[in-house]
């Protein structure tokens, strides 16, 4: 079994690591948990790829050694109905990814609709998540020259992730597909359409 | 009849609204922005009768001119500068009185970057997740004034401070900035780390309120592939490719794959956002406390 380990980061922060993903995202709702029933206070939780940073701890050398004698936690909680986004699968990109894999374009959206992914984690833009779920061998890099624009909307492809831009933004990622939905609206509650932990389904609109 | 508002005459190089920005979105990937130098943000607050949250300009090396159009108190703090009032010239650091229609100049900064204006009641733009400040990383909060743009202003809360001055730090002629080493100081070599504790940086012209950007030696890695992507705190001294360490501000990224070999206490952030380009930058471990 793997213990967690939280390395101090600064004054009142913590970073724990975990040895995956799911287990980061196990932690993360374990760290949710507590902060709502009051036993942990902390101003950020941040999950991430193999990480949760706890940011802004009133004692962050007490809690890393309660830490060190805990269990990683193995699953997380399910998380409710997944999120469901229509798409596209019209992007510039789709026949690359498609080569990557190995497979006809008409296969490689079949594998990508018919995935259910779960929000790892955010970052890069307000409600961007790091989408997981793909098998690790349909991976693929990150393209060798970014756009300088990416339009909203845009479903993209990078490393083991899916990810959908919430605004235009200059961007690396492959580009298969596009979304109306609205991922990111400040004026809406909650702003982020995703965040970590969502599960989503991406259906194809149109002929595919 | 009072018309609560402030009209721009002169926006400056970059002026922004800053209160103390949107802390507890980072698991969304929403910065916490807010005033790079807090300190001097709640202190013209005090002055002109704010509460320290009230929403102030942030003004980056030239000032601004600004005429409201009604009587209001306002004070002018954080980098050092001449200020006027309705061209005669007015205390910088104390409550100033700018009558209705009178234009108030902040002027450049004789020191220091960041000059802070706070107004009587407020800048009271709409705020975005309960903060009026401009984050320039994700765009969010108010746009960054402009020429003619109007921003309203709110109630009055109390009397400003009854005070003439108080003293404020000078922008830094060396900035000097205590680090706590990690969380990943393993991804460096024994040599880069005692280089980042021993040896001058200087802040990089590149520098915004994202990061303070240095030149210097390279910070060389002992280790090579990717770190995975993970959570970012105020402060953290990040190593990109390059080797030149990176402090981040209030608007830095809340997730990055770039090891941090350390990172600066808070306390030390406020004279890095008063820093030029060119002043000379020594980073001083520190014991954790």
């Amino acid at each position: 079994m793997s213990r967690l380990t939280a390395r101090p980061v600064g004054e009142d922060a913590l970073l724990v690591e975990v040895a995956s993903g799911a287990q980061a995202r196990a932690l993360h709702a374990e760290l949710l948990r507590r902060r709502a029933e009051g036993s942990l206070t902390v101003r950020e939780i941040v999950p991430a790829a193999r990480t949760v940073l706890l940011d802004g701890l009133a004692d962050p050398a007490g809690l890393a050694s309660e830490l060190a004698s805990c269990e990683a936690p193995a699953t997380a909680p399910s998380a409710g109905e997944p999120v469901e986004l229509p798409v596209r699968y019209d992007g510039p990109d789709l026949a690359d990814v498609a080569a990557h894999w190995g497979v006809p374009v008409s296969e490689a959206v079949r594998i990508h609709a018919n995935t259910e992914f779960t929000v790892a984690f955010c970052g890069f833009a307000p409600g961007f998540g790091y989408l997981t779920g793909l098998p690790a061998r349909y991976g693929v890099p990150r393209r060798a020259t970014p756009r300088t624009a990416v339009p909203a909307g845009a479903v993209a492809l990078a490393g083991p992730y899916t990810g959908v831009y919430p605004r235009s933004s200059p961007g690396g990622w492959q580009l298969i597909g596009t979304t109306d939905a609205v991922l990111w609206d400040h004026a809406r509650v909650p702003a982020a359409l995703l965040s970590p932990g969502t599960r989503v389904r991406f259906t194809p609109l149109g002929d595919v | 009849m009072t018309d609560r508002a402030l009209a721009v005459v002169r926006a400056g190089a970059l002026t922004t609204v800053q209160d103390r920005g949107r802390p507890g979105y980072a698991h969304l990937g929403v910065p916490r922005s807010g005033a790079l130098d807090p300190r001097a943000a709640a202190l013209v607050n005090r002055l002109a009768g704010n509460p320290a949250d009230a929403a102030v300009l942030e003004t980056t090396v030239n000032g601004c001119a600004l005429r409201p159009r009604s009587t209001v108190t306002v004070a002018v703090g954080g980098a050092p500068c001449p200020v006027t009032v309705a061209g005669r010239p007015a205390a910088w650091g104390a409550p100033v009185t700018v009558s209705a229609g009178e234009l108030l100049e902040v002027g450049t900064a004789v020191a220091g970057l960041r000059a802070y204006v706070a107004v009587s009641g407020g800048i009271a733009v709409e705020p975005v997740l309960g903060s009026r400040s401009r984050d320039l990383l994700s765009g969010l909060g108010p746009a960054p004034l402009t020429d003619g743009a109007v921003l309203p202003l709110g109630a009055p809360a109390g009397p400003p401070a009854r005070v003439d001055a108080v003293p404020q730090p000078r922008p830094p002629a060396e900035l000097v900035l205590r680090v706590t080493t990690g969380p990943r100081d393993d991804w460096f070599t024994a040599d880069a780390l005692r280089t980042l504790t021993t040896r001058t940086y200087r802040v990089s012209p590149a520098s915004n309120r994202i990061g303070l950007r240095t030149e210097g030696p390279a910070l060389e890695r002992a280790r090579d592939g990717e770190l995975h992507s993970e959570g970012m705190v105020l402060g953290a001294v990040q190593v990109p490719p390059d080797g030149r360490p990176v402090v981040f501000l209030a608007d830095h990224p809340t997730t990055g794959g770039y090891p941090v070999v350390a990172v600066v206490r808070a306390a030390d952030l406020p004279a890095a956002a008063q820093a030029v380009p060119g002043t000379p930058v020594r980073f001083v471990a520190v014991r954790r406390r």
